[in-house]
């Protein structure tokens, strides 16, 4: 469609996008190297030496593992909450015009929108207000909430690729509703859920300002990486976790775009 | 049409019920669509209206209330005493330290992201394209406290960036830029300059989303037609790309201004001892106990994007979402 297909760059745009590009990724790169370092009490650079002890010491601290089993459980539960509201939601959005759809679009985006810092201090508030003692639920309820919006738009987009008339033929052909719904709509809708579930557990996995306020003692993942930034204890150890943290969140995301690619561009674009 | 001609019709116009509770509920649902969207609908404005705009207005209630300074125990009857408090001079001061700090990181972002969605718009192709994508998308969705590590690793007196200076012998602007007020301190990562370079890091993939989504909107004869019109690419730039690239910087800003604003870990892990409205937030619901104050902290930031995201509608940056 465009003339200009063939057309090359001016040397300053791609010298200027390729250092854009390289002050995104070298950053996280020098963690891995970190991940190997023999030295324990400072951050300098040359590493003086390699090391794998590091992963075995990492393995053997029960705390990792705690925070570990607690973030999986947080993010895998807030996850089935997020993917049935926001399925819901994003079905009666997109399906039918109502009075007040756009204040629903605009409901469900609010707690991504407005800085983490005030969901988390507006639950907290409401927790004290309520008389509801921290738990894990109390932290499951923030990340379910802003879990919504992220599994919202992946099946929004979705369902706005899919026709209506396709819905309304498996009627004519004597399917009922849940008949329907089990054949038609979920087969075509099934990816971008799992996208948008993909993309809300690694939302939630990695979620740090919302949890300080809704966790109490419990520590997740990031709550313990916080904690060893603030007050560090074995510095090696969070070089470690750092770096399979990383590991772990990329590979949904990963997944999640090979998973929507052809058409809805929207999968993470609204974090 | 006779009786005996309707019953020799093998097929009724109206269907029998399909039996069974399933059925029913099928055919109900069928019959009133508004009964199923309100089904639909309902668990999740409950869980989002409950959960979240409850606690919303229960942050809000608590901002008229206020604390007394003897006993420490917060006085449930309505005041605007609290709101008073933002204004004393160390509070004003937070308030305008973080509303600069976004406004520069927004300013930053803009000017990095700009080239790289450029050249992802309109020159990447085919596999270069899935490229770049996926290279705004991961450092995007990379771990937050994991990226803010990285850079502690990187401004460490010892670490990695002084050891590239002393290699290139430019130590000595290093030292000369630390030597200066307020952006300078001991080392790069217990300073200001510390502090904004983690923020555009971390924001800046959301402002390279939005831009490159507003110029695959411009059409690439657009650009050739003002060369052959005689305009050199500085002119291009200003008069065509630039006003049409706007609604997409818009909507990126509404990201990297708004989480600025509410930002309270990366100043306080790479920074000075000088307080965000995020930290005073923190600071106050936490050690200081003054939650009405914290909440009234917290209408900063709702103040500043309202009237922001007002400003952006107007300028049409949502169409660029």
């Amino acid at each position: 469609m465009r003339s200009d297909r063939g057309q090359s760059a001016p040397l300053g745009l791609k010298i200027a996008a390729a250092c854009g590009l390289l002050f995104l990724h070298l950053p996280i790169l020098l963690i891995f190297v970190y991940a190997f370092t023999t030295e324990e009490k400072s951050f300098v650079w040359p590493p003086p030496g390699l090391t794998t002890q590091w992963f075995a010491v990492t393995w053997n601290r029960p705390d990792v593992w705690d925070a570990l089993s607690l973030s999986v459980r947080v993010a895998a539960i807030s996850t089935a909450i997020a993917l049935v509201l926001g399925t819901l939601c994003a079905a009666a959005v997109s399906q039918t015009r109502f009075f007040g759809r756009e204040a629903i679009s605009l409901l469900v985006i609010l707690p991504i929108a407005l800085p983490g810092i005030i969901t988390g201090i507006a639950l907290r508030s409401a927790f004290a207000l309520a008389d509801i003692p921290f738990s894990f639920w109390t932290i499951v309820l923030g990340h379910a909430t802003f879990c919504v919006v992220v599994v919202y738009n992946n099946a929004v987009a979705r369902f706005r690729r899919t026709s209506g008339s396709m819905i309304e033929a498996s009627m004519d052909l004597g399917a009922d509703g849940f008949q329907t719904f089990r054949h038609v709509v979920l087969p075509n809708i099934a990816t971008a859920l799992l996208a948008g579930g993909m993309l809300a557990f690694a939302l939630s996995f990695d979620e740090v300002i919302v949890t300080t306020f809704t966790a109490g003692q419990q520590q997740t993942v990031p709550i313990w990486m916080l904690e060893e930034l603030i007050r560090p204890r074995q510095r090696p150890v969070t070089n470690v976790v750092a770096m399979v943290v990383v590991l772990v969140t990329l590979l949904p995301i990963l997944l999640a775009y090979y998973l929507t690619r052809d058409g809805d561009q929207i999968a993470g674009s609204g974090k | 049409m006779t009786i005996a001609a309707v019953q020799s019709n093998p097929t009724p116009a109206i269907l029998p019920g399909s039996g069974g509770m399933r059925g029913a509920f099928s055919d109900l649902f069928w019959r009133r669509p508004k009964l199923l969207l309100l089904l639909m609908l309902s668990p999740p404005l409950l869980w989002l209206g409950i959960v979240y705009i409850g606690s919303l207005f229960a942050l809000l209630l608590q901002s008229f209330f206020s604390i007394d300074e003897f006993s420490g125990l917060i006085n449930r009857k309505f005041t605007l005493k609290t709101y008073g408090d933002l204004f004393q001079a160390a509070n004003l001061d937070i308030i305008l330290r973080t509303v600069t700090m976004a406004a520069l990181v927004t300013l930053a972002s803009a000017i990095i992201a700009f080239p790289i969605a450029y050249y992802a718009a309109r020159y990447a192709r085919g596999r270069w394209k899935a490229l770049f994508y996926l290279g705004v998308m991961l450092p995007l969705w990379s771990s937050y406290l994991v990226k803010i590590y990285a850079w502690k690793l990187i401004l460490a007196k010892e670490g990695i960036l002084t050891w590239l200076l002393a290699k290139l012998n430019l130590l000595w602007l290093l030292d000369a830029w630390l030597s200066l007020p307020i952006v300078g301190g001991n080392s790069l990562s217990v300073s200001f300059t510390g502090t904004f370079i983690v923020f555009v890091y971390v924001w800046l993939p959301f402002m390279i989303l939005p831009v490159q989504a507003a110029l695959e909107r411009v059409p690439g004869n657009l650009v050739e037609a003002s060369s052959d019109l005689g305009a050199s690419p500085a002119q291009t730039f200003r008069n065509v790309l630039f006003p049409l690239a706007l609604p997409g910087i818009v909507a990126g800003s509404i990201f990297t201004f708004s989480l600025t604003l509410g930002d309270y870990i990366i100043p306080q892990i790479i920074g000075t001892s000088r307080l965000f409205i995020g930290q005073a937030v923190y600071s106050q619901q936490g050690t200081a106990g003054n939650i009405p104050l914290a909440a009234a902290f917290t209408v900063v930031p709702i103040v500043i994007m309202g009237f922001y995201l007002w400003g952006a509608k107007r300028m049409g940056a949502f169409d660029a979402l």
